[in-house]
């Protein structure tokens, strides 16, 4: 072995390597909450070194929240002002949900690279990796909530609910995004590619936005659609939202939404572990 | 120390149609540095991903230190780090907040973690690099930081896949350095290789591994003693010189001489296992092909290339390039 004065950058030296092996006594494994914090903290690190991401929860609620507003308004509620206090809060639960799917397009970018393999070697809580994303994931849905709140304030909303209201109607919608997150997780590590990850999203999001009660009162549609209608589950969670918002809680929605986002969590969160496990 | 660091026996890992691991038996002993060697596709990396946790065999039996890898599979991650092929890091953070997330994730505290990746970059000549993402590092670079962040907390067993393939030679050397003070530290180290000349320099004992399967296992030297310590590649100026050239080598070496395709060029694979002696056969052979007056424009006595030591265990090349 020959060990030439070389004048390079860096010239490992054994007693420095050695000094920083030197056996330390390990640490007791982090808590579950410990890690997702910490997974949470890299989604964070994430947002601050791109943050172009955060154009999709302000530009894009804006725009929807302007486009509806002006569009449908004077048409179904006779003017844009009293048609937005019926729409913001679906607006916003369209918003919302509709970004949940970046977090599937974000594990799938993460999971071909090597990190992932770290990660997967690490001694630690299993679904903590996935939480972590979805922790960093309620800020941006926090962030595109207060925006569109903001928007809509400026255009005339004015919730009977007060401040407690929305901030509970938000509330909820960030329990039930979570939940609903899960999906995405899944197809994030089940699907190929991150085209088709937004694909599927897509697919899935579109109709169950619109075939809703987000715009029009689902009394004015064809029976079979209303039949759809009332089984969606974003439907309940804007009448739950609304009703929080409008100061006249429905119990019976907001419950209704609170065991859908439980039984989200239930099968999607299992069957997401059990791909992370697999892949 | 009796138990061994890795038991593999049986090991079987199955792809649709390719049986990427078929039956490997392999026992690595504790405290050393373990080569594993062969071409791409052996299966070395699926062995490895099985052993660090990442794959489920479909067959027989892995435990590291005692520990199943499947139904023990926490105890062996307490254990086991593991540097990819591909580099084990996040390319869009710092190499400062690559190394204190993965510190918080083994359970260093907020303060503790931060000091425990400035030491670390420091030893790894990486602190003026800390705070710049780590998509803008060389692949040296990048490579120490890979290591630096698989013994942040110093594991009994590391295994490193490939670690130098596409590193230039002084970031080669970087790597080697920092394994050798890795393993007198007490840990072992599971290295797979596609270079012969890596696992000679590092490892104690090397397997050869294709098709999945164990083709030969033993201490360097046993290994070059059933290939030949190293082969004299030799260039003439002269092609007409090409049959007396050949006469003389084969004497002097004592072993076949092979024709190349050029023809100026022969090819002589010498030695017993011991580089000493290759060194002073190789020496005499040059000697008489100056003594009769032929011109060598070039001649060398290397290690047998991984093609060579294939050619020699299996009768077939490593790769499909050099079969054509």
């Amino acid at each position: 072995m020959t060990t030439t004065a070389e004048t390079t950058a860096y010239v490992p030296t054994p007693g420095m390597l050695s000094s920083v092996l030197a056996p330390a006594t390990r640490p007791p494994r982090p808590s579950a909450l410990s890690a997702s914090v910490t997974f949470g903290w890299r989604a964070m690190l994430k947002i601050k070194h791109v943050p172009e991401q955060l154009f999709d929860v302000t530009a894009f609620p804006i725009m929807m929240t302007l486009m509806f507003t002006y569009l449908f308004g004077g048409a179904l509620a006779g003017s844009p002002t009293e048609y937005l206090q019926f729409l913001l809060p679906g607006i916003m639960v369209t918003s919302v949900v509709m970004i949940t799917m970046y977090t599937g397009v974000e594990v799938n970018k993460d999971i071909e690279k090597g990190v992932f393999d770290r990660f997967r070697t690490l001694p630690i809580w299993r679904p903590s990796t996935m939480v972590g994303y979805l922790l960093g994931d309620m800020l941006r849905y926090i962030m595109a909530s207060v925006v569109i709140l903001c928007v809509g304030l400026v255009m005339g909303f004015r919730p009977e609910g007060g401040f407690v209201g929305v901030i509970a109607g938000i509330a909820l919608l960030l329990v039930f995004s979570f939940a609903f997150s899960w999906v995405w997780t899944m197809f994030g590590l089940l699907l190929r590619s991150e085209k088709s990850v937004m694909g599927v999203s897509m697919l899935v999001l579109f109709p169950l936005t619109f075939l809703s009660n987000v715009y029009v009162d689902p009394s004015t549609m064809p029976g079979w659609l209303q039949s759809f209608v009332n089984v969606n589950p974003i439907t309940l969670l804007v009448s739950a939202v609304r009703s929080l918002m409008g100061g006249a809680p429905d119990t019976g929605a907001v419950t209704g939404v609170l065991v859908a986002s439980a039984l989200f969590v239930a099968v999607f969160g299992a069957l997401t572990m059990r791909l992370y496990n697999r892949k | 120390m009796n138990e061994p660091a890795i038991r593999l026996s049986k090991l079987v890992k199955v792809f649709g149609e390719t049986r990427a691991v078929d039956g490997l038996d392999l026992e690595v002993p504790a405290g050393a540095v373990y080569g594993v060697l062969g071409p791409n596709g052996a299966g070395k990396t699926t062995a490895v991903r099985m052993i660090a946790t990442l794959l489920r065999p479909d067959g027989g039996e892995a435990t590291v230190f005692g520990h199943d890898v499947v139904r023990e599979a926490d105890a062996v991650r307490s254990r086991v780090s593991l540097t990819g092929q591909y580099a084990s890091v996040d390319e869009e953070m710092t190499g400062a907040e690559n190394l204190i997330l993965l510190s918080r994730l083994l359970g260093h505290r907020k303060p503790a973690a931060r000091d425990r990746a400035a030491e670390l970059l420091e030893a790894f000549g990486l602190t003026d690099a800390a705070g710049r993402q780590v998509k803008t590092y060389s692949g040296g670079m990048r490579r120490r930081l890979d290591i630096a962040a698989s013994i942040l907390s110093t594991p009994d067993l590391l295994v490193l896949d490939e670690p130098t393939t596409g590193l230039d030679p002084r970031s080669r050397n970087q790597v080697w350095d920092i394994v050798r003070v890795v393993v007198a530290h007490g840990t072992t180290v599971l290295l797979t290789t596609q270079y012969l000349e890596e696992a000679d320099r590092l490892a104690s004992r090397i397997a050869v591994i294709d098709h999945g399967r164990l083709i030969a296992e033993g201490t360097p030297g046993e290994l070059k003693s059933s290939v030949g310590a190293g082969s004299v590649h030799v260039r003439l100026r002269e092609a007409a010189d090409r049959p007396e050239a050949e006469r003389l080598l084969a004497e002097a070496l004592d072993a076949p001489v092979h024709l190349e395709a050029d023809p100026v060029a022969l090819t002589a694979r010498i030695g017993d296992g011991r580089d000493e002696v290759a060194a002073a056969q190789a020496s005499a052979a040059l000697a008489r092909l100056a003594g009769a007056g032929i011109v060598v424009d070039d001649f060398s006595l290397g290690q047998p290339s991984l093609d060579e030591v294939f050619l020699a265990l299996t009768d077939h090349p490593a790769t499909e390039e050099a079969a054509a």
